[in-house]
């Protein structure tokens, strides 16, 4: 008996060694080929034109303005959707009220629906024969195919990001600290930004990484209700769009890799933060 | 006074801004009955592309089950060498803009670089093809499927394991009669995920495709090209498909999380 159970356990950790191993390499390389390469590919595109593909693309009034149109929207939507973000995780963390539940599965919902759909839901809304037509057109006021509705797609889409980082880190919590503040005669509002606040700031700060980061890339969305018109409604995605349909694509190439690395950098910006705070309340 | 302003505040942020939506698009989709679907199924194309669209996605969410699932069980088991650079990697689709990630594609096994030109003289073609569309869309749901698992395995406790191990279980038995059920919700709930995901993708899709009508249109891709074909009934009649589909896959989801956390818990 005892000698049956030895026999395999010497052999064992030569075969974890070997199973270990093995499982590794094979999460690397899937990782390596499906996400590391394309990033190879994209560099090297890019980069193989020179300098002077990079000052071409980059001096035309058309990229600089889909530039500004793309930070303008983001700036509108980070702004918009982290502090009525921040709201509904409050009361999604701590409310108990009949349909929280649903509340939360309608967060999430923005998540599995299509940009494209959302683009079509904006057109029921805002374009002709829609509800708020009438409304909005009498006003003057331009609806679809110009900023407002561009924002507003671009807001649906980012609606969870900050909601999902922001609730399971209040969940977490507690409310003691919160009301040690306040029986200590701290006023809700001082309550609210020197304690809360304070304690979010990781999740908080890392759902805005990734609002930017949605913002900045939307493109099924904004492609439908904009109509892309350069100089115009063209974002850095629609002017990718169009320099690949029209055959620039060392442009395309360009502003691409601009966008990726930006996205690049958020995140590896906010892991960094997260693992420096992470070691500073571990000593 | 404060809660009944955060609570008022909450529900008309998320009532204005993705209830009313939703409501229009039922309302409109279903509103004129079921003609409406058989009109979007009899568009030139329509049926082609929900049905490319649905197999994509199914073969897009099993294969990166298994392997987001490993993944994952990598991350958190083991212990090596850039272990937390991976774990960064795997986030990376998360942060690209889904079109930059199809531009990625194109400027890899595209007929300029060396690796598509290689590719090609081979006769495998990515560009343009249902396998460019399929990398785009395991590229993109990776991390949905790592991240729902992970959590998961973190919690699990080890001693049981142990105990199967040590009772003699070889390590292809513990796994599949003890750590597997446990991980069984989260990896549903991921492959699910990915599944509505890669079911609505557009970005990453739309510049690998090449968009040929009952070979690599999909049913997003379909859906703007109604739109700018200036046919908003037949686009909404489409999406009103698409989105019944995620729909229904979303409270799936919700419930098979919420019953998993009711049983970790």
């Amino acid at each position: 008996m005892s000698t049956e159970l030895r026999t395999p356990r010497l052999s064992g950790s030569a075969r974890r060694l070997l199973v270990h191993g093995g499982f590794t390499a094979i999460a690397i390389l899937y990782v390596a080929v499906l996400v590391v390469a394309p990033l190879i590919g994209i560099a090297w595109a890019a980069l193989r034109g020179g300098l002077s593909t990079w000052t071409a693309t980059l001096s035309q009034p058309d990229v600089v303005h889909a530039y500004v149109l793309t930070g303008i929207i983001t700036a509108i939507t980070v702004v918009v959707s982290s502090v009525l973000g921040v709201v509904v995780a409050l009361v999604v963390a701590r409310d108990r009220f009949p349909g929280r539940s649903l509340m939360s599965a309608f967060v999430d919902l923005p998540l599995a629906v299509s940009p494209v759909i959302v683009g079509v839901m904006a057109v029921l809304l805002f374009g002709r024969g829609g509800w708020f037509e009438p409304w909005f057109s009498a006003r003057g006021i331009q609806i679809l195919f110009a900023l407002p509705s561009m924002v507003l797609v671009t807001m649906f889409i980012c609606i969870p990001f900050v909601i999902r980082e922001v609730v399971p880190v209040l969940q977490e919590l507690g409310v003691s600290e919160e009301e040690a503040a306040s029986t200590l005669g701290a006023s809700s509002w001082q309550t609210f930004l020197r304690v809360t606040l304070k304690n979010i700031r990781w999740g908080l700060l890392y759902g805005i990484a990734l609002t930017t980061a949605r913002a900045i890339g939307e493109i099924g969305a904004v492609l439908i209700v904009s109509g892309s018109i350069t100089g115009k409604t063209e974002t850095a995605t629609l002017y990718i769009l169009r320099a690949f349909d029209q055959n620039h694509d060392a442009s395309g190439y360009v502003v691409a890799l601009t966008l990726a690395l930006v996205s690049i950098a958020l995140l590896v910006g906010i892991e960094v933060f997260k693992r420096r705070e992470e070691r500073k309340l571990r000593t | 006074m404060a809660r009944w302003g955060l609570r008022g505040t909450a529900l008309l942020y998320l009532g204005l801004m993705i209830v009313l939506p939703t409501v229009v698009v039922v309302a409109r989709g279903f509103g004129s009955g079921v003609s409406a679907f058989r009109d979007a199924l009899t568009t030139p194309g329509a049926q082609e592309a929900i049905v490319l669209t649905v197999v994509l996605a199914a073969v897009t969410a099993l294969i990166n089950v298994v392997f987001g699932t490993e993944l994952a069980y990598v991350l958190v088991r083991y212990r090596f060498p850039g272990r937390r650079l991976l774990s960064t990697i795997v986030d990376i689709p998360f942060a690209i803009p889904t079109l930059v990630t199809g531009v990625m594609l194109r400027a890899l096994y595209g007929p300029i670089s060396p690796v598509g030109a290689f590719l090609g003289q081979h006769g495998i073609q990515v560009i343009f093809a249902q396998l460019g569309i399929l990398l785009a869309l395991l590229f993109v749901t990776l991390p949905l499927v790592v991240r729902a698992v992970q959590p998961v395995l973190l919690e699990l406790d080890e001693t049981e394991e142990e105990a199967a191990r040590v009772l003699g279980a070889s390590r292809w038995l513990t796994f599949r009669r003890v750590v597997f059920p446990k991980l069984r919700p989260g990896i549903v709930a991921g492959g699910l995920l990915a599944f509505a995901r890669a079911l609505g993708e557009f970005g990453a899709v739309v510049i690998v495709s090449g968009n040929i009508i009952g070979k690599t249109l999909t049913a997003p891709v379909l859906i703007t090209q109604l739109i700018n074909g200036g046919k908003p009934e037949d686009a909404a009649a489409v999406a009103t498909l698409l989105f019944g589909l995620s729909f229904v896959l979303v409270l799936v989801t919700e419930r098979l999380l919420a019953t998993g956390r009711k049983e970790t818990s």
